[in-house]
This record gives C-alpha cells, structure tokens and sequence, in this order.
C-alpha cells in the first residue's frame, strides 16, 4: 500500500466507526478541497452514498465561486444539503482581534445548528498540519454541553480504538483527515481526479491555498494553474498554508482561544 | 501519479524536561523543514513572553504549555530526509499526562528516548522505556542530549549509555544507537558539529534513516473484523477492515464467535478501476457473501483453519490510565477490535514496578500501573495472543465514556474454548421417554443431581466424595462417584492435560453427569476442575439439578499432605501446567456449598455434605 491508501484506508474506517456508533450525525462541507475529500472518502467508505448531511454554515461572506460550486455538486453528489446561517458580528466577543471575531461567527453558526438539530458528531475536515492546536486534536473530540474544547483533559485514544460514548448533552467531533497533510489532499484529489473550486489555480499570478470568508482570507503569489502544478509547488515552498489567513497571525492565543471556544 | 515516499513513524519519549520538544524544533531548524517565518515567529514570542528563545515552542503551541515550559498533550509534526518521509511525534514526559504519551506513542513505528545528559536516566525515562515494549515498538535508539551542559563530556555519556542500556536490555530491546547531541546548539543532530570529536557514531538524522521498515506479512491467519453491515442499495455488503492476512474472492470465511461460514461473493469498491480479487492487512473493504448468514458488526471473519481463540477468560497485561482504581470483581468495559463487551477483573496476578521490573502482589490496580490480570467476559469473545498477532491480541479499557487502559492478551494456562462451545441443536428432536422425571423419582425416593466437587489436589476431593457415597448410599440414595479413575481410562483415554485437554475433560465429565441425573441418579463428580468456564459449562449441561461444592483447602496445606508427592514433583518441573503451581485454580464465585477440609477433619465434612444432600434431594417415605 503506498501512503496514500494508508491515509484513504484509515479515514474509511473512522467513518464507518463514527457511523456505526455516533446516532445523530452531520459532516461539515465548507466548499474547500479539504471537505471536498472528505465528502469523497465518505463515498468511497459507503459505496456511493453519502448517509448523513452534508452542514455548510454560511457566513455570507464566501465568494461567489464558492456558493456557485456548492449549488453544482451538492446536486452532482446527491448531498443531503442543510444550510446554517451566522449571528452578526456585533454579537461576538468584542476582546477578540478583529479577523478572529470574524471568525467566531462561524463558532456561534455551528453551535446554534447543532443545538436545533440535536446533532450527537460533527465530522469535521481539520488537518493536524494546519496549525499548532490542531496537530495536538484526538480523532474522536469530545466537545462539552457548551461545545467547548477541553484542550488540557483530552481523552487517551490509540489503537484505532476510539472514546466513542459520551455524557448526555455532549456532543463529538471527528476527525478523519487529521493526519493528511496539505500535499496527500492534492495528491488524492489528482489521483482521484475530485473536482475544487476554480479558486485554487493561478490566475494573473495569483492562488487561493486555504479559503475561508472573502474579507479575512488572501490569494498567495503562485503559478500554479493545475493540480500538478500545485503539488510541484508544494513541494519546494516554504510559504505555511494558512499564510493568507489573517486571524492566524493577529494575535498568538487567538486561534487558540477560537477552537477552545469549539471553532474547528 | 507524482512520486511519494514512504512515511515512517518516530515518537520522541522520555522524562519531563529532558529536551524532546527542543530536540524536534532543532531537527526541523537544521534540515531546513521549517516553514517560512516560523522562526521568526517564535522568536516573537519568546520576546514578547520575556523568555530565551526555545526551540521547544514548534511543537507547545499551546499557551498553557508555553506558559509552564512544559509538554502537555502530544502533537505530530511531519517532514523528510533525502532517504524518506517521516511524521515525528512528540508526547509529554511529566507524568501526570501518561495517557498523553501512550496516545501518541501507540501508533508509532520506532522511538528515540531522550535522557538529558545533566539529569541522567529518570522515573520516566524508565516508564517510556517500559511502555514502549507494551506497546510492541522495538526499534529504539538512545538519545543523550544537553551535552552542551556537560562540557561534552565523553565520560558522563558513556556513563548515562551504561545506565540505559542496562535497563533496556533488560526489557529485550537493544538501541539502535546511542548518541551524544545538543538540542539547543544542534550538535550531532543534522551534522556532526566540532565539540563531539570523540564521538564516531551517526548524527540523529541518519540513525532515523537507519530504522528498519516493519511490513506485515501475507502469511499471517486472516483477520476481517465486521465494522458495520450495509444496506444502502441492493447489496448486503459487510465493511470492514483487514488487520491480518489476506482474503481472496471466493475464499470459505468462517465468522467468530458466531460460528458461521459463507463464501466470498465480491469485493465490493466506489470509483475503482476494476473490481478488486483479493484484499491485504490494512485495506478498508466491503465484502458480500454467497448466502445472507446473520453477522453482526463485532463478529470477526477468518479463514476456518486458522480461526482465532474463543473464550470467556484470558490472562493481560494492561496499563491502567484511569483516575479511580480497579479492583477485583469490578465490571468495566471492553473494546476489541471493532467488539465490545463489559469484562471483570477476576484476579489481579502481579503489579510490575516499571523502575527496576520488580513484581509484587496487589488487591487493587492504581493509575499509572502496569499489572498482569485475568480478565473474564459474559459471553465468548474471539481472540488472539499479542505474541501471535498483535492487532486482535490488544483491547482498550473504558469506564465513565473514557477509555482508562489498554491492555495485551497471552493464553498462557487458558484453554481455546471453540471446540467446547456445545451448541444445543434445536432441530435435533429428543427422545420422548415415555417414563418421566417424577416416575424415576418415584422409583428412586429421590431426584437426581450432580453434586459437583471442585478444589486443588490434596484438598480432599476424592477422600469426602468416596466417603459420602458410601454414606448416602446406606441411607438409600441411589449415589455413584465420577472421579480421575473410572473417567481418564475409558471416555477420556485419548486426553493429556493440556488447558484444551483438561477442558474436554471436564466437558465430558459435565455432559456423562447430566445424563446420570436425568436417569435419575445422584451423581458425584470429583475433578480439579480449576476453570470457572468449565464448571459453567457443566452447570448449564445439567441445569437446575448442578450443585457445586468448593472443597476448599488451601495451596499450602494442600501442599504439604501431597498425597502422590505431585507438588513436589510439580516444584521440581517434573509436571507441566499443574494447577495450583503452573497453572490456574479459579475458585467458585458462588458456590452452594463451601466444605473447607483445612479447618474441619474428614468426617465432618462428610456429615456437612450429608447434611446439605438430605435438604435438597430429601428422601421420600417408601
Ligand atoms: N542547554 C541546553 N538546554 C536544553 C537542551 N535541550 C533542551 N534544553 C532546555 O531544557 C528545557 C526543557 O526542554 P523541552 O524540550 O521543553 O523538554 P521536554 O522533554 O520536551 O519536556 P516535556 O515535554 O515537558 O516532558 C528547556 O528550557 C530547553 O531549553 C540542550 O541541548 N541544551
Ligand atoms: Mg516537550
């Protein structure tokens, strides 16, 4: 097996374990190639179906390529699609830097969603080489009755065995792509061939690595207009993904504080 | 397809603040791994914290670790050399966060243990090493780090690599390598650097290129655990992943604990080239069968002559990770492979000191422990030795939601239950006897029974038994003793006294006094029978009429009347598998009678027995 059916091979079998014993479920779709993958892995664990929503919380701040894609493939895929909407921004913590309270809107979208549809897990799309608090992420999360993250007490998990029940009120996270990095998604969306939003190629000198919502997030200078390119690039640079995201860099706990708060 | 390497998995262990993390950011400063502006980044902050800068802040993103300088929870980190690819993975070395360590360092392919050269080998350094041996990693190399804080020195290395190769050894693991770096300045990690001149060996980079890749083998038995059972279309498709072996289109596959076989149809794929033929360890797959047998997700497909152990009890040796202790005859749960099942701690064997692998008895298993324990479950489960096949030979433990423990099984003095497993066909009509229970009673002035004596030997089984049916006898009991001689030398000549031997024994022995008791009579059968299994089984042969009697008499008395001189021998080596001393005597949990012949003297065991017998079979008037 070549690493890139160790990875396929070991997200099927966390999305059947999450399927087989987690009642109420949903995956988040957040249109990036990241989801995209995972809405693929989840066919290919199903055999064509995918049997749980697909949640897209939507900030209303995507752009517009974004909500053109979404339209298109939750049709082609057969998605059961559910949408989310966002509060305001004025309602979130004014003491966060301002990219990250952008961002704590997504937290209080998925926290409204999961309370009115009583969601049980929420697959969720992170990668452990993203970010410094997600590389420390167990497969099976557990978020709090707030939907909190107890980053301090997680629980022990290994041998693909998995904390699987959880107290009443409580809901999980999982996650079957933490241990991909950046360049396997490309390398299985290529080998695959998984449709991405135009976005990821260069155009006038330009690339989205990482999308998120179109006032906080930035194209990088790149090249690259394929999905060979973009892996060719990947590996010689030393530019970290999520450089175009500004609330990474405003602050150093920030993204901490988002995550423990149940930002993804 | 671009080319990919191969990817191999490194876990950094060892005691709290000898430099893992330091040593990783430096790995990935020296090979140039590290992403633009990350550097910078943590120099930032260490400013801003009024802090020297530290490497180890690459991988303590978090602020509580930043904050105390110290690793809370484990993180993984990927990067390559110009041999191949490597994810790195860094675990705490405090040990209040244990379960941390095991959680990262499980899944790990080989380990660098990290001593702080100042400090020398420590409570954890010792514990990591242990652990890393439950945890089936054997390649280990050595890592003597802050040689800066020793001058480089060549005489307070050799004298930390004594100490630690001594320990290892000890556990069967001899390191790779051992070598003398600086993590903080980068000596020996990426190149030799000009202070260890003395020192010949590889730098950290090249002793990882020189661990071997582990691959599994084909031919090992084949294990598909059933995950789930799908429905989605027309096709029934049992998911699941291969942990061992192969399995092939068309293949007989037997299904555990249920005992079910059915052959391979398919295997089935989504956005496949060609249908797949066959399937090896570590493929998720779909299979569908030829007939619609009825598995359910825990069941686990083999092939059938190479079928895994069933039984309901297994020796462990498991680490505990939980907050509260365990105590014998405590319930908890169990997941193995994808089955789960609640599972009692019946005897807590030995707890091992990880400092210097002493071991001592306990009554109860503390966090952090490591112990060897006999583990029962309510019902069968399929299995494996660890030593066999690792993958099905390993559980986790859960209580309150948690997972609190992990643990490896051996068989060692526990029988393969499989054969024994009697399955009370429903279809096979029985005799209508046209004389019935009551007319033998009748007959008889009582209803039979089995009176099922269980103890050590020497405990006085065979003594009481013979004494009591000759004493029920003259009362008028129609009574007769199933012991060793009249069994072993007719219906059981062809068994030794194997744990899978002496289980047919006993089931022997169980379904012979059943039948004894529905003709009516009152049977008493004299065996060792040390498993708890067995006399289950047997109880459930004979049904409500099973009465069993714990002779009960101490290992040290029992050993010092010796009847035959087999103790002795036993002691000597002479006996293999001797119950009491080779091998396990599993007391009753509820027995109806207890006769302990160490307090009391022969005939008042006898009468007790009587005594007992006279309430529950009482004789009628003629
Ligand atoms: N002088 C010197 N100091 C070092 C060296 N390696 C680590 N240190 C220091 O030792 C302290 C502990 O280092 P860490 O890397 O955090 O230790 P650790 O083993 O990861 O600790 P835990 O993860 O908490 O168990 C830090 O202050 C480091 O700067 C070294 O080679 N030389
Ligand atoms: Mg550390």
């Amino acid at each position: 097996m070549t690493p890139l059916d160790d990875l396929e091979s070991e997200s099927i079998f966390i999305l059947r374990e999450v399927y087989a014993r987690v009642p109420n479920l949903a995956m988040l779709w957040s249109l990036g190639k990241d989801s995209g993958v995972m809405v693929w892995l989840a066919r290919k664990a199903f055999f064509g179906h995918v049997p749980f929503p697909a949640v897209h919380i939507d900030t209303e701040k995507k752009l517009p390529e974004m909500y053109a894609f979404r339209d298109h493939y939750a049709k082609e895929w057969n998605l059961r699609f559910v949408s989310g909407t966002c509060p305001p921004i004025e309602d979130m913590d004014p003491s966060l830097p301002p990219a990250a309270r952008s961002a704590a809107r997504k937290t209080a979208g998925l926290k409204a969603m999961v309370r009115e549809k009583g969601y049980d897990g929420l697959i969720v799309g992170i990668r452990r080489d993203e970010e410094g608090t997600r590389a420390k992420e167990r497969i099976f999360s557990a978020r709090d009755s707030k939907g909190g993250w107890d980053v301090r007490g997680q629980k022990p998990e290994f041998w693909d065995q998995f904390n699987t029940e959880f107290p009443p009120g409580a809901h999980i996270r999982v996650h079957p792509l933490l241990h991909w990095t950046e360049i396997d998604i490309w390398r299985y969306i290529e080998r695959e061939n998984i449709p991405v939003v135009d976005l990821y190629f260069s155009k006038g000198g330009k690339r989205y690595r990482s999308l998120g919502d179109a006032d906080i997030t930035f194209p990088v200078d790149s090249d690259a207009a394929t999905v060979a390119e973009i892996i060719t690039e990947l590996e010689h640079t030393k530019v970290a993904e999520r450089s175009g995201r500004a609330m990474d860099h405003e602050a150093e706990d920030s993204f901490e504080r988002l995550r423990a708060d149940g930002y993804l | 397809m671009s080319n990919q390497r191969e990817l191999f998995r490194i876990v950094v262990v060892g005691h709290v603040d000898h430099g893992k993390s330091t040593l990783i950011g430096r790995l990935f400063h020296d090979t140039g791994s590290l992403p633009e502006g990350k550097e910078e980044a943590i120099r930032a902050t260490c400013e801003r914290r009024g802090v020297p800068f530290e490497w180890a802040f690459l991988m303590d993103a978090l602020q509580a670790e930043r904050n105390q300088a110290i690793t809370i929870d484990t993180a993984q980190i990927w990067f390559h050399s110009e041999a191949r690819g490597y994810v790195i993975i860094d675990v705490p070395g405090h040990r209040e966060f244990l379960k941390n360590m095991i959680t990262g360092a499980a899944s790990a392919d080989a380990a660098v243990l990290v001593v702080d050269a100042v400090e020398g080998v420590r409570e954890q350094s010792r514990r990591h090493g242990y652990l890393l041996h439950l945890l089936g990693i054997r390649q280990v190399s050595v890592v003597v780090t802050k040689m800066d804080m020793v001058g480089f020195d060549q005489q307070k290395f050799d004298a930390v690599e004594q100490e630690i190769t001594a320990y290892l050894e000890g556990l069967g693991i001899t390191p790779t390598y051992v070598l003398p770096v600086s993590g903080r300045d980068g000596d020996n990690i990426a190149e030799p650097g000009s202070n260890l001149a003395w020192y010949q060996g590889p730098t950290l980079l090249a002793a990882l290129d020189q661990f071997d890749v582990v691959t599994e083998a084909d031919d090992q038995p084949l294990r598909f655990p059933v995950q789930d059972i799908y429905k989605f279309d027309q096709r029934r498709i049992l998911a699941g992943r291969v942990e061992s072996g192969v399995i092939r289109v068309g293949d007989t596959i037997l299904f555990s604990p249920v005992n079910k076989s059915a052959k391979v149809a398919s295997i089935e794929g989504w956005n496949i080239a060609s249908p797949q033929r066959e399937a090896h360890a570590g493929q998720s797959i779909g299979i569908t069968l030829d007939e619609q047998i009825f598995v359910e997700r825990g069941a686990v497909a083999s092939h059938e002559d190479r079928a895994p152990i069933e039984t309901d009890v297994f020796r462990a040796r498991i680490f505990w990770l939980g907050s509260e202790s365990f105590k014998p005859g405590q319930s908890i749960g169990l997941k193995l492979m994808t089955s789960e099942s609640t599972i009692e701690l019946q005897a807590i064997e030995q707890i091992i000191d990880t400092g210097n692998l002493s071991v001592s008895p306990a009554g109860q298993i503390e966090r952090d422990d490591v112990a060897e324990v006999v583990l029962r479950t309510p019902k069968p489960l399929a299995l494996d030795a660890a030593n066999d096949l690792p993958r099905s030979g390993r559980f986790v433990l859960t209580r309150n939601y948690e997972i609190v423990g992990g643990g490896l099984i051996s068989m060692e003095g526990y029988a393969d239950q499989r054969d024994l497993i009697t399955v009370r066909s429903s279809n096979l009509t029985r005799v209508e006897h046209q004389v019935s229970a009551s007319d033998r009673t009748i007959r008889n002035r009582h209803a039979g029974g089995v009176l099922w004596f269980t103890g050590l030997s020497g405990a006085g089984k065979s003594t009481l038994a013979i004494e009591a049916e000759k004493e029920l006898f003259n009362r008028g009991y129609q009574v007769y003793v199933l012991d060793g001689d009249n069994v072993r030398n007719g219906l059981n000549t062809n068994l030794g006294f194997s744990p899978e031997d002496r289980a047919e024994n006993i089931r022997r022995v169980g379904e012979v006094a059943a039948l004894f008791a529905e003709a009516g009579v009152l049977v008493i059968s004299a065996f060792i029978s040390p498993y708890r299994s067995d006399r289950d089984r047997a109880r459930l042969a004979a049904g409500d009429a099973f009465h069993e009697i714990y002779v009960e008499a101490d290992l040290a008395t029992c050993e010092s009347r010796d009847p035959k001189g087999l103790y002795k021998r036993a002691r000597a080596g002479e006996i293999e598998d001797f119950t009491g001393i080779s091998a396990p005597y599993e007391a009753p949990a509820a027995p109806e009678l207890v006769v302990d012949t160490a307090k009391s003297d022969i005939p008042s065991c006898v009468a007790e027995v009587v005594r007992y017998v006279e309430a529950v079979f009482p004789l009628r008037a003629e």
